[in-house]
């Protein structure tokens, strides 16, 4: 093919979804940020000229406890889901091929399940009235008068069941290249299990993990519907404040304010890992981190 | 050598976690009672009183227009895009990669909330359209991806072989490329019908007034009462999911083998 065909080629395959995006993803995101120095007007609308007025707004004394607590409740969601996948992972990527692709298939199934239909699942898991409550009541772990919903707990439990699935399957990805040999040949030369566990298996999956801990950490910290439906006042998140400043009070500079926020803080996570993966990439586990 | 049984137990843990909710919530559908806490004997009258809910049937209708819309316009872009990222290295593409790459890691309530003041900014009226174009803006990178993921093991070389005995461009295209590609392809459409099916987050944001889309009307089921018709309801949207990813699966199995 001549060059200059090619570059049409190119040009012609790239040209949609490159213009499509920036327009309507690139063109948002930086209209998020110019909006935060916008007013608002009385409508529900934007004002004409510009204003300082949103930052000040955003000094409220609630909003460090508001954002304090969505970074505990995101971080606290990490560990879980890492901590609940690692093994699983483990356990999945060893098991027969047949037994792994039913496992496979159920950790897919929640996945796709409609997002609104879990967390709904949770609300009539933990009601008051509801067969988790009376079973705990009856066993006598619970008092009669705990609330089991509108807690930062249930807002935790509802996460982790959420994004879970997101952290077992790179995780997975990852276990299943993995060289299990490299356990035993680790044990052979007089690890223990725990040691061989800890210095082979973790750093030869560790892609998976910074994926895992990406796909749980963010979304997260975007999480909205979850407080909004299993929690309770004491349990708001940056989400829930967006959402407020756009749907009930419909101010829109502040909800950019917010936005404008959490973009940034997302953006840390996503460094994070960025260093991590530049500081150790290109390091398979060799036999010589085991002695 | 024996193997800790931790991996195990986590692994059975893991998947109780999963389905006790979902087996609750199937178990309440036929539930006579109303608020569900005691079993009052099987009963169908949550999908019967469905079936009449007018309401329902308008946000089915607006879903599915959505959704076949914003799957057939992604699946295009999506598909066209995997085929530039793949074939070419240039600097353009790492731009491009970036674009297709971020709206993945995005929270959804940023999209939401970016699409909602560029459409306020443009003055474009919010509705089933403003809804269409934000479905096409995340589907287009997750088609992206899965069609990505199916080139990196498919031969160019069949393509050249194809115009080297003589067949043009389109014939090449159609004859060759697509249906060796189908599958692929087919994958990403359905996770893009599916994600365009089940967003709340977005659709709530750029919705208008006559907007209501499936999602967003079991949203306010949820949040003003109305318990078990939704449990009828989110027995029958999970019976469909199971069936799509069976499909899934079966497509992206195929493809190995």
């Amino acid at each position: 093919m001549a060059p200059s065909r090619r570059t049409l080629h190119e040009i012609l395959v790239t040209t949609p979804s490159f213009v499509w995006l920036s327009v309507l993803f690139c063109v948002p995101t930086l209209i998020v940020f110019a909006m935060t120095f916008k007013p608002a007007d009385m409508y529900g609308g934007l004002g004409p000229g510009w204003t300082l007025e949103t930052l000040r707004h955003l000094a409220n004394p609630n909003y460090p406890a508001i954002i304090w607590r969505t970074i505990w409740l995101s971080a606290a969601a990490t560990l879980i889901s890492l901590v609940l996948s690692i093994p699983m992972a483990y356990y999945i990527a060893r098991a027969t091929p047949g037994l792994r692709n039913a496992l496979l298939l159920l950790t897919i199934v929640p996945f796709w399940t409609n997002f609104l239909i879990r967390i709904f699942a949770w609300k009539i898991l933990l009601h008051p009235e509801g067969f988790l409550k009376r079973a705990l009541v009856a066993a006598g772990i619970i008092a009669p008068d705990t609330s089991l919903l509108y807690n930062p707990e249930a807002v935790l439990v509802v996460m982790v069941y959420t994004y879970l699935p997101f952290a077992i399957l790179p995780i997975y990805a990852a276990a299943e290249k993995f060289d299990f040999h490299l356990l035993e040949a680790a044990m052979d030369l007089g690890a223990s299990r725990l040691t061989a566990f800890r210095k082979v298996f973790l750093p030869g999956i560790r892609r998976g993990i910074l994926t895992a801990f990406l796909m749980v950490f963010i979304p997260s910290l975007g999480s909205y519907v979850i407080p909004d439906v299993v929690g309770g006042p004491n349990s708001e998140m940056i989400g829930n404040k967006i959402a407020q400043r756009v749907f009930v009070d419909r101010n829109l500079p502040h909800a950019s304010g917010l936005s404008a926020f959490l973009t940034l803080a997302v953006l840390v996570p996503l460094a994070v890992v960025w260093v991590v993966q530049k500081r150790t990439s290109g390091q398979p586990p060799t036999m010589q981190e085991v002695a | 050598m024996k193997r800790s049984p931790l991996p195990l137990l986590t692994t059975l843990l893991v998947l109780v976690f999963f389905y006790l909710p979902i087996a609750v919530l199937v178990a309440n559908s036929f539930n006579a009672s109303r608020f569900g806490g005691t079993w009052e004997g099987f009963s169908l009258r949550w999908y019967s009183r469905l079936w009449h809910e007018r309401e329902i049937w308008h946000a089915f209708r607006n879903t599915m227009l959505v959704a076949t819309t914003a799957t057939l316009v992604s699946t295009i872009l999506g598909t066209s895009a995997a085929f530039a990222l793949h074939r070419y290295h240039s600097r353009l593409q790492r731009f491009h990669y970036a674009l297709i790459y971020t709206p993945l890691v995005i929270p959804e309530i940023l999209m939401g909330m970016s699409l909602l003041l560029f459409f306020v900014a443009l003055k474009i009226q919010l509705g089933l359209f403003t809804i269409f174009l934000a479905h096409v803006t995340f589907c287009i990178s997750y088609v992206a991806m899965v069609v990505l993921a199916r080139l990196q093991d498919f031969d160019f070389a069949i393509v050249e072989a194809a115009m080297d005995l003589g067949a043009g461009w389109w014939t090449t295209l159609w004859r060759v490329l697509v249906p060796l590609l189908a599958p692929g392809i087919l994958a990403g459409a359905l996770l893009a019908f599916t994600l365009s099916i089940d967003d709340f987050v977005i659709s709530f944001f750029v919705a208008g007034p006559g907007s209501t889309t499936l999602p967003i009307r079991i949203y306010s089921m949820i949040k003003f009462g109305a318990t078990p018709l939704i449990n009828a309801l989110s027995t029958i949207l999970l019976v469909f999911t199971f069936l799509v990813v069976l499909l899934t699966h079966h497509l992206t199995r195929e493809h190995h083998s």
